[in-house]
């Protein structure tokens, strides 16, 4: 098992055609993603060669799910055009849409996700500015480097790409049942809660690492969730002790706002709710193969 | 990126919202001109990006332009929570009957916008929030069914705004809504909002925080960047299109790939600062997910030339991007450098093509770069020589 995405899963690419779509299209494909499709109006109807791998071209989300059964779609969509994407990806009814774009401006995050709450959340949507998600040696929708890691007992979520990266790295020896970085915007789809809950409910995954960063209270609020929610065991890890306040830490969302958003307040408020905090990537992935081993 | 309240304010003034006449210099003699020009008492008010500038004597009446030239004198230079007045806003005084709070803001936790709005404005909002937080209306707004005088009404009724006020403060508050949309504000805060003896609705401050990523439908925005106050340093980063911050009383620079990564990186080097003499983290710098040689000697430059930095940390984890292209940009950087680049340098690589990266590294054999496998080693390690180099 693993959560949101699995082998059966059926991938489709909105930006395919781009530089980006290409590259990444690629490592999906050969990351073992049964990837169906791309979608690009301009370009309905052709086909784009991945590596010796014949990839459709569809002129929408919906024709592209009515040929091909897909039920995830992967977004390299310029910022100026993500809003109409992930708005096409919600109203053609797509279970799941990984926006993995940088640089959305914030009105429009906020308005596709008013629009698909207004659809009842059919869509899940993970992003933006995201690394996307993968379940090793089943499927992988995003950028993340397939061969960091295989399949193992561990659930990890992140808000960071390289974070995640470097947590996988650590806990190779691990491996994981599905590893889902969430995005460092202000807005994001899916959150650290929504992991956890999934996380907890997979009979396959057995312990979660769960990285946070400043900004915003997702981390406090998750504390609160594995408090009343999460039986199996949660390490965290959170970046950001030595930022500034009202300084951008490269993450559109990381700032610290006043006395809001501290590393230190989300550390404090997950080890409230038994959650054991790591002090460095290291002594995290450490604390996490214990749980795993112990 | 936050605004000074006098270029909040042009922006309030181009959506309808009602601002008083004023004009920003940077002389006490200028200020005297203004007081001039505008007729009547005025205010001098200190144009620095932090709250509380009454309370440090930032903001004065003067009744006569005399007078303003003495206050400006007095303001400008003055330290507000660090930082520096350099400009002053002149505007009309206004006789005020009452004070109201109010902004529209992101509510990240609930991933929506947000009004607040009260009939007890002029105190720190962050104070109000605290003491009273039954004087603070609360209320969501959709982002796209957005703001319509019906809307405004509501927050006008829920923030308990008097009567006599209720039909302007809700037509100013629809043009405090388009300003927020139409600028991609992710802040639109007035406080005070004030009522003059005539039952006018004026924003009496202004506090605007814009969105950086929607800088591509807003040409105009770039005018509005204060290259004079900005550090130097995150001047020259900007150039090279880094994302670089400057932390204060550090000693350690840091490259890495990723925010998530660097902020980490961060930490880390501050933690193991604690052992060697309490050195800290110098600065932020992600250079993505490319890593090239040129953006690596862009970044290297833009460090290299912190006087306060007396090592550096490269700390790279290759995910999309392989270690070797990292190395190679690392030993192109150093030639490009040349004799620019003197301090010593600490790189850790780790994850794709490791090997041949530390391979590279090796051969090239720079006497400047000890290459360490770990994160938290190689951040003892970049510590320890930046306490050695004081």
């Amino acid at each position: 098992m693993s959560i949101f995405l699995n082998e059966n899963s059926k991938v489709i690419v909105q930006g395919l055609t781009g530089s980006e779509g290409m590259k990444h299209g690629r490592k999906m494909l050969a990351a073992g993603t049964q990837l169906v499709g791309g979608v690009n109006a301009r370009k309905a109807g052709t086909s784009v060669d991945l590596d010796g791998t014949d990839v459709p071209v569809f002129g929408g989300v919906e024709e592209a799910m009515k040929e091909t059964g897909a039920d995830v779609s992967v977004l390299f969509v310029p910022p100026k055009f993500a809003k109409d994407a992930v708005i096409e990806a919600v109203d053609a009814g797509i279970g799941l849409a990984v926006v993995i774009t940088e640089g959305i401006p914030v009105h429009d995050s906020a308005w596709f996700w008013s629009h698909a709450s207004a659809n009842g959340n059919r869509t899940r949507i993970i992003g933006p500015n995201c690394p996307g998600i993968i379940s090793p040696s089943k499927s992988l929708a995003g950028i993340i480097p397939a061969n960091i890691s295989g399949p193992g007992k561990m659930g990890l979520v992140s808000k960071s790409g390289t974070l995640t990266y470097q947590m996988m790295f650590e806990l190779r020896d691990v491996g994981f049942s599905t590893a889902i970085g969430i995005g460092g915007d202000p807005i994001i789809g899916t959150t650290h809660i929504d992991a956890l809950e999934a996380f907890e409910a997979d009979p396959d995954t057995e312990a979660i690492v769960m990285i946070g960063e400043i900004g915003g209270d997702a981390e406090e609020r998750a504390a609160d969730f594995i408090k009343a929610n999460v039986t199996k065991p949660v390490v965290g890890y959170v970046a950001g002790f030595t930022a500034p306040e009202g300084k951008t830490m490269g993450h559109a969302g990381a700032i610290v706002s006043g006395s809001a958003g501290t590393a230190q307040a989300k550390k404090e408020a997950l080890e409230a709710a038994g959650v054991r905090v790591g002090k460095t990537p290291t002594e995290t992935a450490d604390l996490a193969r214990s749980l795993i081993n112990g | 990126m936050d605004l000074y309240e006098y270029q909040a304010k042009d922006l309030f003034a181009a959506h309808g919202v009602p601002v008083l006449p004023g004009r920003t210099v940077d002389t006490a003699a200028e200020a005297e001109r203004a007081a001039e020009e505008i007729g009547g008492p005025v205010v001098v008010k200190a144009q620095v990006k932090t709250g509380g500038r009454g309370k440090a004597g930032g903001v004065k009446l003067a009744q006569s332009p005399a007078e303003a030239k003495e206050k400006a004198e007095a303001i400008l230079g003055l330290d507000i929570k660090g930082h520096i007045v350099h400009r002053v806003l002149v505007t009309a005084a206004s006789d005020i009957a009452e004070e109201y709070y109010f902004s529209f803001l992101l509510d990240r936790s609930n991933r929506t916008f947000l009004a607040m709005c009260s009939a007890e404005g002029g105190m720190e909002i962050e104070e109000l929030a605290v003491e009273r937080p039954e004087a603070l209306a609360r209320v969501p707004i959709d982002p796209i069914a957005g703001v319509d005088r019906a809307k405004a009404d509501e927050i006008v009724a829920q923030g308990k705004l008097p009567a006599e006020v209720a039909d302007e403060a809700a037509q100013v508050i629809v043009k405090l809504w388009d300003t927020f949309v139409g600028e991609d504000a992710t802040l639109v805060e007035v406080n005070p909002l004030v009522r003059d003896p005539q039952d006018n609705v004026v924003a009496l401050d202004g506090k605007v925080t814009l969105d950086e990523n929607a800088e591509f439908r807003h040409e105009a925005h770039a005018q509005l960047v204060d290259e004079k106050s900005q550090n130097p340093l995150e001047a020259k980063a900007k150039e090279s299109d880094l994302n670089y911050v400057k932390l204060e009383g550090g000693q350690v620079g840091i490259i890495g790939n990723g925010a998530g990564l660097v902020m980490s990186t961060l930490d880390v080097v501050a933690y193991a600062g604690e052992q060697h003499g309490g050195m800290k983290p110098a600065n932020f710098l992600d250079i993505g997910g490319g890593a090239s040689a040129e953006v690596m000697a862009a970044g290297l430059d833009v460090i290299l030339g912190d006087d306060d930095v007396r090592s550096v940390f490269v700390n790279v984890f290759g995910g999309i991007t392989a270690c070797d292209a990292v190395a190679n940009g690392i030993v192109e950087a150093l030639k490009i450098l040349g004799d620019d680049a003197r301090k010593p340098l600490v790189v850790r690589l780790d994850g794709n093509n490791v090997d041949e990266g530390r391979r590279i590294l090796a051969e090239a054999n720079h006497p400047l770069v000890t290459v360490v496998d770990t994160m938290d080693d190689a951040a003892a390690k970049a510590a320890e020589l930046a306490a050695a180099g004081a």
